[in-house]
């Protein structure tokens, strides 16, 4: 099984027709992913050519959308000004599942856009985010879907390529994934390492999980004490950022050791002493994650 | 981006706040006139980007306009955490009855802006949170709803006893939140926010940063940035839109991704080196920006090695190779390149290299491996 989203997940793309937005429908289509709509204010009406001139209908607003296709989850490809008007309009629509693949959302518009989102009782994944890929079923945001098996790891990262650095040595092991999650790299994200977790927690395919964590924030440390508490399959993490300088943003917006607090060590002292087996070198999770699962 | 105290009291002003007055000046001359139209003695406050500024010898007392002018002299061109003074705010010297600490944020866990007050200001306030957590009273708001009148009161009664007083702080909070909305910003305080022996509230030092997320809409916030606070590797890294940070290794780093950036500078710590920066080059693979990416790491001295980490997803293994051929091509580069390149259209990248010369690892551990033994 897959967390949050699988193969008949119905997917409006939100900015289908912008650049990356038409690219990245096409590598969905390609992988598998029921593309049904496209949203494009001013350009509804038209069709969207998607891979191998599959017809995507684009449609004026989300709630449009919603109505003639069924979509229930969607992918938000738009430029930072409007993203977080995006998620909201998407949640306004009824849409459960809302990846937001943008980075450089003001922070401010954010805390309106997750507290819209809260009432509407829509999850929303990011932003900053690389989406989430469910290997052999279906993919929405940006994750290559040639790195990915079929398997029984979950893996949970805030960053994009280092998710690819660890997928790559799972898959290269042997060791397939049920899901990946890209939980974002901003400050302000709508699932957290715990929500991840409580999903994976539900799904009997899943039998590790890889918890991929860097600096700023407390969120590694709330997951490794939710793992503590309640997930009795092997979990492996992993920090970035132990040589990062304090009080300076390395390049996500939410990766920041404020005073002393949300250093590496920190966040790997509370992964150990929630009996969780800390790489510390990408290449070694899969190593990890093969001793645990017996292989 | 962090404004300079006199920048966020202008912000302060425009929201109607009660300010004490100020004035900046760059030469001593200057401070000691503005000193002479204060009635003789002022403060005089180095404007750096930095904490501590006190502790440094940075903000002194005058009695006299020539001590002020003394004082000036030491503090302009001082060094205060390797920024240089280029100016001070000379202020008039205010009888206080009590500092207090008034700040807002934005609050991960919550994901709204969340107000700080404490009783006990003019001092480092993360010391109080770790010495004395029970003085700090903190506010969540609403984002939807913004700061609410009884919120603003009831903080203010968390600082003053006095309803007199409380009444002027419920006000200053109010438009302490109104600056931090209405600027974007991403933290603003007041510390220290005084009452005067005549019984006035006022905020008499000031601290915002700004979102950097909102500075494309707007203009007259982003037309605050000092440009001599910054080093001209960061104007350069900015301007190409690339991530950087400077560090103090050899190992040169240039990786797309800022957790693989991450992950890459501490493996070179793991295998004996030192990192020299951080720098993503991000999910687009311009070469343009591979070639900016190579200016700015080799217009550092320490540099010997320059690492690339690629894992090609959306980045294009062959546009990275082609922007290194094209710098290699346009700069002068004296030290080895190490080059590690994997992913999307990773065969092509390998013949593009090997046509200028330059050989690519699969590894991120070998290409690591190998830049920390170039590194010396």
């Amino acid at each position: 099984m897959s967390i949050f989203v699988d193969g008949n997940s119905r997917v409006v793309v939100q900015g289908i027709t912008g650049r990356d937005g038409s690219f990245h429908t096409r590598q969905m289509m390609a992988y598998g992913t029921r593309v049904v709509a496209g949203v494009t204010p001013g350009k509804g009406g038209r069709d969207f050519a998607g891979l191998d001139g599959r017809a995507v209908p684009v449609f004026d607003t989300v709630a449009d959308a919603v109505a003639e296709t069924g979509a229930d989850c969607s992918v938000v490809y738009v430029p930072p000004a409007f993203a977080a008007s995006a998620i909201m309009e998407a949640a306004d629509a009824g849409v459960r599942f809302i990846v937001c693949v943008t980075e450089g959302i003001p922070v401010l518009d954010m805390t309106r856009a997750h507290a819209l989102a809260r009432d509407r009782g829509s999850r929303v994944l990011g932003p900053n985010c690389p989406g989430i890929i469910c290997p052999g079923k279906t993919t929405l945001g940006i994750i290559p879907g040639r790195i990915v098996t079929p398997g029984p790891v979950g893996l949970i990262s805030r960053s994009g390529t280092l998710t690819y650095e660890a997928v790559h040595h799972l898959t290269r092991a042997g060791l397939g994934q049920t899901t990946c999650v890209g939980i974002g790299g901003d400050p302000l994200i709508g699932t957290s390492f715990v929500d991840c977790l409580a999903a994976f927690a539900e799904d009997p395919d899943t039998e590790a999980v890889v918890l991929i964590g860097e600096i700023g924030g407390t969120a590694e440390q709330e997951a490794a004490e939710w793992v503590s508490a309640n997930l009795d399959i092997p979990v492996v993490g992993f920090i970035a950022g132990r040589t990062a300088p304090p009080g300076t943003r390395m390049g996500h917006a939410g990766a920041i050791i404020s005073g002393s607090s949300g250093t590496a060590a920190e966040k790997t002292k509370a992964f150990e002493e929630n009996g969780i087996q800390v790489a510390k070198r990408p290449v070694e999770i899969s190593g990890l994650i093969g001793e645990a699962l017996g292989r | 981006m962090n404004l300079h105290e006199y920048q966020a009291k202008e912000l302060f002003r425009a929201a109607g706040m009660a300010v004490n007055p100020g004035e900046v000046a760059r030469d001593p001359g200057t401070v000691r006139a503005l000193a002479e139209g204060y009635g003789g003695s002022a403060v005089v406050k180095a404007q750096v980007h930095s904490g501590g500024r006190g502790k440094a010898g940075g903000v002194k007392l005058a009695r006299t306009p020539g001590q002020a002018e003394e004082h000036a002299r030491s503090i302009l061109g001082m060094t205060i955490n390797g920024l240089v003074v280029h100016e001070v705010l000379v202020s008039p010297i205010e009888s206080i009855a009590s500092e207090a600490y008034v700040g807002v944020l934005v609050d991960r866990e919550g994901q709204c802006p969340v107000f700080m007050v404490s009783a006990e200001g003019g001092v480092d306030i993360e010391e109080v949170a770790a010495t004395n957590p029970d003085a700090i009273h903190r506010l969540r708001v609403d984002p939807r709803y913004g700061l609410l009148p009884h919120q603003a009161y009831g903080l203010a009664t968390r600082l003053y006893g006095d309803p007199a007083l409380a009444r002027q702080g419920a006000r200053i909070i109010s438009q302490l939140y109104d600056v931090f909305v209405d600027n974007g910003a991403s933290m603003a305080e007041i510390n220290p926010l005084i009452s005067t022996t005549e019984g006035q509230v006022k905020a008499i030092d000031a601290k915002v940063s700004i979102d950097d997320n909102e500075l494309f809409r707007r203009a007259a916030i982003a037309a605050l940035r000092d440009p001599a606070s910054e080093s001209p590797a960061d104007v350069r890294a900015r301007e190409a839109g690339l991530s950087f940070v400077k560090l103090d290794g050899s190992v040169g780093c240039c990786v797309n991704g800022a957790g693989l950036a991450m992950a890459t500078m501490d493996l070179v710590k793991y295998y004996g080196g030192e990192p020299a920066n951080f720098l993503d080059i991000g999910g687009s693979s311009n070469p343009d920006k591979v070639v900016a990416a190579l200016e700015i790491i080799t217009s550092d001295p320490g540099v010997r090695v320059i690492l690339f980490n690629i894992f090609g997803g959306i980045t294009r293994c062959d546009d990275v190779a082609n922007g290194i051929v094209e710098a290699v091509r346009r700069i002068d580069i004296e030290v080895p390149l190490v080059i590690r390149l994997t992913g999307t259209n990773e065969e092509l990248a390998r013949k593009i290299l090997a046509g200028a010369g330059l050989a690519a690892v699969a590894s991120m551990d070998e290409v690591v491996q190998g830049a920390v033994r170039l590194a010396g």
